[in-house]
């Protein structure tokens, strides 16, 4: 567990949940709409998208390209949706684009494209590209003498590649503390579970051979999440790694821990059961 | 300069001497930086070198975060590893997020002659010039790859530099000026024309020498940009001397051969030779110059292409 050196009222945590919940219905809405997505593992980071955008981050959707803001990348591109979500909400661009997702002529692409969406950092698809980019990323820093942060979000199936490794034994021999890698870890992948395609365990032990700080916690608690996002920026030397437990397709009864829904599209039905589902929870 | 200088060793030097003009150039490598010779920036400033290890992926994305940090970073690897084992963080990072990524391919052709078929790098132009928003550089010998060092650091996008390990045949074009995208016209002629682009830019001149004894009088032309490439000068020869010869130390399959064929096709047509490593993996040899003639990138193979391509022309010769 994250140590508690920083308090979060519970007024916060609310406010968080309250966004966590509208990203949720937004991301669904989204995908529906599109006929496209991905969303179980837009759900599962819902939280971690939340305290980070609403809260945590240092960025200014008035200059998305302000040189001293705290970057984002979303490594596990697939889940656009939230973090398309989180951007129209946070003010990066009109909600109205949104609902044009995936149209030729929108900078809404299927994974986030930096070059197109205002407030995107950095392109991502395939996987395994945002550790190592990050790491250079801080490194350009730490070079300028600027204090930005940049935060990592990894999905647990792409911690089955290679080069994520290299990168994270490059962050560790930088000393790159500015660097928080989350991992969004939900146990399912597009095939099935994570565990029995191929299992990450021990992978607290893991980071910690690769010289990481490591942090765990329950990534739908969001005292737990912000207290984790705290914690790092205290820890120096190293980079912080947070190893988020979280729920495939959280809060959507008939998505949660299902494969299918890593890339599956809710039909009108189904639409209707996981609004009433997230709008009728706290 | 001299000639015998090995196209490394101009890099090289050129590019620990670029580092004291733009402080913005930092440079990775991915364990070979004595084979590269990216190791004289790195004895100069030691703050501006990343060594990452084998682990050149990983290294090709590290240079996008400079990018995007506002360094331009020169990425050094042997060339068939960079266009490789790296390729998709060269297209999906460097050239589809469109960041300011410098790659240089070392060892290029068959100039790692010793090392065989897996070191040797003759897809790499084919691969590069495949890629949307790259621009291709081949120097032909350690002269010019030291002038291109400030030009590619200049320019801002993504490139490729084709690098070899050795040396080559002076191309001579010092005192013509290097710009990117822009041919060079070496020398004068309207029989046929030679268009070649990195070492085998002099032997293009050697074979020019013996087909004027042969009563021919070849242009050579130096392609030192695959991509962008100048089609209006390869045009312009092929309307002017109806005959054309490509040569490159790379497969003929998608590189210079394949982008002045792609060039003449849609531009002037005419008979065109392609001399290049045919469709077929190479071996290793005793020396690159040793294994290129093997390969059929002899001068004699050049000459022999060329009056095959005038033999071609339209009502024979």
């Amino acid at each position: 567990m994250a140590g508690a050196t920083s308090f979060h009222p519970e007024s916060l945590l609310a406010e968080l949940a309250e966004h966590a919940r509208a990203l949720r219905l937004e991301s669904l809405a989204m995908i529906h709409r599109r006929g496209a997505g991905h969303p179980g593992g837009s759900l599962s980071a819902a939280e971690i998208v939340a305290a980070l955008y609403f809260h945590k981050l240092r960025i200014d959707p008035a200059r998305p390209d302000w040189p001293e803001r705290d970057r984002f990348v979303l490594s596990k591109g697939h889940a656009a949706a939230v973090l398309y979500a989180a951007l129209a909400r946070r003010g990066f661009f009109p909600r109205e684009d949104l609902e044009r997702w995936g149209a030729v002529d929108c900078h809404l692409g299927g994974h986030p494209d930096r070059t197109k969406t205002p407030g995107v950092d950095m392109t991502a698809g395939f996987l395994g590209h945002g550790l190592p980019v990050g790491v250079g990323m801080a490194l350009a820093a730490r070079m300028q003498g600027q204090a930005y942060r940049i935060y990592v979000l990894l999905g647990d199936g792409e911690c089955q590649g290679g080069v994520l490794w290299e990168a994270a034994m490059a962050a560790a021999k930088y000393q790159l503390s500015t660097v928080t890698a989350i991992v969004d870890y939900n146990d399912v992948q597009l095939d099935g579970a994570v565990h029995e395609i191929m299992p990450l365990e021990p992978l607290v032990e893991k980071w910690h051979a690769f010289n990481w700080h490591v942090l765990e916690v329950n990534g739908h608690n969001l005292r737990q999440v912000l207290e984790a996002l705290d914690t790092a920026c205290e820890i120096h030397g190293r980079p912080t790694v947070i190893i988020a437990h979280t729920t495939k397709g959280k809060g959507v009864s008939f998505m949660e821990n299902r494969a299918y829904w890593h890339g599956g599209v809710p039909n009108e039905a189904q639409m209707k059961q996981a609004e009433a589902e997230l709008r009728g929870k706290p | 300069m001299s000639a015998a200088v090995a196209i490394r060793e101009g890099y090289g030097r050129a590019l620990a001497e670029y580092g004291a003009v733009d402080a913005k150039v930092v440079v990775l490598d991915a364990d070979t930086a004595s084979s590269t010779f990216s190791c004289y920036f790195a004895e100069r400033f030691p703050d501006r070198f990343f060594n990452v290890g084998i682990a050149e992926p990983c290294m090709v994305d590290m240079a996008v975060g400079f990018a995007l940090g506002g360094k331009v970073p020169f990425v050094n690897a042997f060339a068939a590893l960079l266009s490789l084992r790296a390729l998709e963080q060269v297209r999906t990072c460097v050239c589809y997020a469109r960041a300011n990524v410098k790659l240089v391919g070392g060892f290029a052709g068959v100039s790692d002659f010793k090392d065989g078929p897996t070191h040797h790098s003759i897809t790499d132009l084919a691969i590069m010039r495949a890629l949307p928003g790259m621009t291709v550089i081949v120097p032909a010998d350690a002269t010019e790859a030291a002038r291109w060092v400030p030009i590619v650091a200049a320019l801002d996008g993504p490139v490729f530099m084709r690098v070899s390990r050795g040396s080559a045949l002076p191309a001579g074009n010092e005192g013509l000026p290097l710009e990117v995208g822009r041919g060079l016209v070496l020398r004068a002629g309207r029989d046929v024309t030679l268009v070649a682009t990195g070492t085998m830019v002099g032997r293009c001149l050697k074979a020019a020498d013996e087909l004027r004894k042969m009563g021919a009088e070849a242009r050579v032309l130096e392609i030192h940009t695959l991509k962008p490439i100048d089609a209006d000068l390869i045009c312009r020869a092929a309307e002017e001397t109806g005959a054309l010869v490509s040569a490159e130390e790379h497969s003929v399959v998608g590189g210079l051969g394949g982008a002045v064929a792609e060039v003449l096709s849609e531009g002037y047509p005419a008979p065109l030779e392609r001399v290049g490593i045919a469709d077929r993996f190479t071996h290793t040899g005793p020396s690159p110059e040793a294994l290129m003639d093997a390969f059929g990138l002899s001068v004699e193979s050049i000459v022999a292409a060329a009056r095959r391509a005038m033999g071609r022309k339209r009502g024979g010769r």
